[in-house]
């Protein structure tokens, strides 16, 4: 079990909306996506499969290039691929630009 | 040429199954007339999960949904069978409990609250064990306080289907509705195969499975009202008639005498044949008694 | 352990009755009996093992469709009969727990054991409601599907502090091959882990007992023993009549604030989102 902490200082745009999505089965996972208070983006991940910081630290840095949303992401993740997390943030991020 | 035409009733056809927990929970609902209750941003999760390195969800895979259905209170409480199997633990089943104890204080004081079980699960999450068995007892108790004022539906629609102890909260509810692919029992095939060997159950066999458990065998025995398809508009329909529909003046599970002849006459020399079990036992051939 | 399974729950309803047969009618797995309890008679209940049980899968101390159903009936009739006393004059239940599970059986299935397990908790729940105190002596083993149906509906559970005692929600053999662990780590986790232990004095801490009781030697009761144990038992009649005919006494201890703070919190979350929904 890993807890791991990424912070975005440069993604400061304004958000008003939340998003919920995803199921944390096997080989996949949930993201909570809110509004923060703080300047900048901020990510926690609670993920059971150990050894994976660098891939979930790529993942976010591709988006976060994308996104500039001051957003607090939380995760809680069983396996997902780099694949599939990129699909249900890009989902939560829809639901956050409705 | 324009698109016009009639559209295919499998192209309009929604399917109820492949929608996760929460959605079908939603789906049940008058049209903005629902909220959730304590959910994924409230962040109550199980306590237990962590310490054993199993990753927890926000909402402990459990949704509950209040609103109307067919204009009159409801609540629908969820169970997410891609998480954990859809087992119960401490959290899950407090929310369970706690919202059928809510139903049943506001139809006490005069606004019946129906409940709707969703039950995609496999019974009592064993990382938490003797909470989740408690959280199942206490489940039973709460659906038998509501029965009485309010109807408690209990929904099974696959491809999880309802197993261990929550199958009791199936057979203690006012009703009960599966889908063909949905299954309903105590032991899965895969306990049995293992408690009792191969003979027992061949837990491979699909065919079997589905003519012990499926929801076409449950109804037809008498032990289910109702078999829909898998759409969710019929679903929705067919769960807004039970919400709707007078309180029953008996509950099958109060129907001990009846049940215990019936356990009585079987013939239990070899297996029982499940087609001629559902002959004997139909419906139709009970006179009315449900 | 599992063939001491039965002994000791047969042990207890014959030191508490005075009764060794089944009632005619009943299975040769069912015990049921009216008994004097103090200055009251109460329905005593106990599922023991039958190895001559028509039911094959039944034989070692399951609980299965006829138990189930013979449980049930029991507790109706009792109902019925006690149905214009007024509560003070409800007939206690006590239900002497000491079953190894619920019947997996194919015949079990076919037969909709799921539903008499739910018309067994029924009953013994209706009776709760009613205002019959319902109290669970678990004297042995109590798993399950099988405690489900014969004894957690009651307002009062109490077992004996010993190691034969065990109160689970699945066999550690079984546990172990499904969170691909060994029966050792199992055993360790549930150190840490109140909830997954098998040691009842970790049960205690849930907040679900309501007496751990102390006798030298659970399967075979002195004189003295089983005095002792008829004063826990009416002390346990009294305490359920005085309090509530629900399960709400579950999260009212102090060991239950504390090991069930967090189902407490939710329940807690919900009912104020309630109001406002």
């Amino acid at each position: 079990m890993e807890q791991i902490e990424f912070d975005y200082p440069a993604a400061k745009r304004s958000i008003t909306k939340r998003a919920h999505v995803g199921v944390v089965g096997s080989g996949d996972m949930e993201v909570l996506m809110e509004p923060t208070q703080s300047e900048g983006a901020h990510v926690s991940i609670t993920t059971s499969v150990d050894g994976f910081q660098s891939t979930w630290k790529a993942v976010f840095d591709r988006f976060f290039s994308k996104f500039d949303g001051a957003v607090r992401v939380q995760i809680n993740d069983a396996g997902a691929t780099p694949g599939s997390v990129m699909l249900r943030l890009e989902q939560a991020v829809e639901v956050i630009n409705q | 040429m324009s698109q016009t035409g009639i559209i295919p009733e499998f192209v309009r056809r929604q399917s109820f199954i492949e929608l996760d927990g929460r959605k079908r929970a939603q789906s049940l609902f008058d049209e903005g007339t629902w909220k959730e209750l304590v959910g994924p941003f409230d962040r109550m999760e199980s306590p237990w999960l962590p310490l054993q390195g199993v990753a927890p969800q926000f909402d402990d895979g459990c949704i509950v949904i209040k609103g109307k259905i067919g204009g009159m209170a409801a609540v629908a409480i969820a169970l997410e069978g891609a998480f954990q199997g859809g087992s119960i633990g401490e959290v899950s089943g407090a929310k369970m409990t706690a919202a059928l104890d809510l139903a049943t204080k506001d139809s006490k004081t005069g606004k019946r609250t129906a409940a709707i079980l969703l039950l995609e699960t496999g019974g009592v999450r064993l990382q938490e064990a003797n909470l989740g068995l408690a959280a199942v007892a206490e489940v039973i108790s709460s659906v038998l306080a509501l029965r009485p004022h309010a109807p408690v539906i209990t929904l099974i629609a696959g491809t999880v289907g309802c197993f261990g102890g929550m199958s009791l909260a199936a057979g203690v509810s006012s009703y009960v509705v599966m889908t063909r692919e949905a299954r309903l029992g105590l032991n899965g095939p895969e306990v049995i195969e293992q408690e009792s060997g191969i003979d027992e159950f061949d837990s491979s066999d699909r065919t079997l499975i589905w003519a012990i458990h499926g929801g076409e065998q449950r109804v037809g025995m008498g032990l289910a009202d109702a078999l829909v398809e898998d759409d969710a508009g019929k679903i929705k329909a067919t769960i807004r008639g039970y919400v709707q529909a007078d309180l029953p003046l008996e509950y099958r599970s109060q129907q001990v005498e009846f049940y215990r002849d019936r356990v009585t006459a079987l013939d239990t020399s070899e297996q029982i044949n499940p087609m001629s079990l559902r002959e004997r036992w139909s419906n139709k051939t009970t006179g009315g008694l449900r | 352990m599992s063939e001491h399974v039965g002994l000791r729950g047969r042990a207890w309803f014959e030191a508490l009755t005075g009764i060794k047969q089944p009632s005619t009618g009943d299975p040769g797995t069912v015990l049921a009996s009216e008994a004097q309890i103090g200055d009251e008679t109460a329905l005593f209940l106990c599922v023991v093992p039958n190895p001559s049980s028509r039911f094959p899968c039944v034989r070692d101390g399951q609980v299965g469709l006829e138990e189930a159903f013979t449980l049930a009936h029991h507790l109706r009739r009792v109902i019925a009969q006690d149905r214009e006393k007024p509560k003070a004059r409800k007939r206690p239940v006590v239900a002497i727990v000491d079953v190894k599970s619920q019947a997996y059986g194919r015949r079990e299935e076919t037969a909709g054991i799921f539903f008499a397990a739910a018309a067994s908790s029924d009953a013994y729940a209706s009776a709760r409601m009613a205002g019959h105190p319902v109290i669970s002596l678990v004297a042995g083993q109590a798993f399950s599907g099988g405690f489900l149906t014969h004894g957690y509906q009651a307002n009062r559970i109490l077992a004996f502090d010993d190691s034969g005692i065990v109160i689970h929600a699945m066999h550690k053999e079984a546990a172990a091959r499904i969170t691909r662990r060994s029966v050792a780590e199992l055993e360790e986790l549930g150190h840490e882990i109140a909830p997954m232990s098998y040691d009842v004095r970790d049960y205690a801490k849930l907040g679900l007992l309501y007496k751990l009781l102390h006798v030298d030697d659970p399967q075979h009761p002195t004189t003295a023993d089983i005095e002792a144990i008829r004063h826990d038992l009416i002390d346990a009649i009294q305490d359920a009549r005085r309090g509530a005919t629900d399960l709400s006494n579950h999260l009212q201890s102090d060991a239950a604030k504390q090991t069930r703070k967090a189902g407490i919190a939710v329940r807690t979350a919900l009912e104020a989102q309630w109001q406002n929904a």
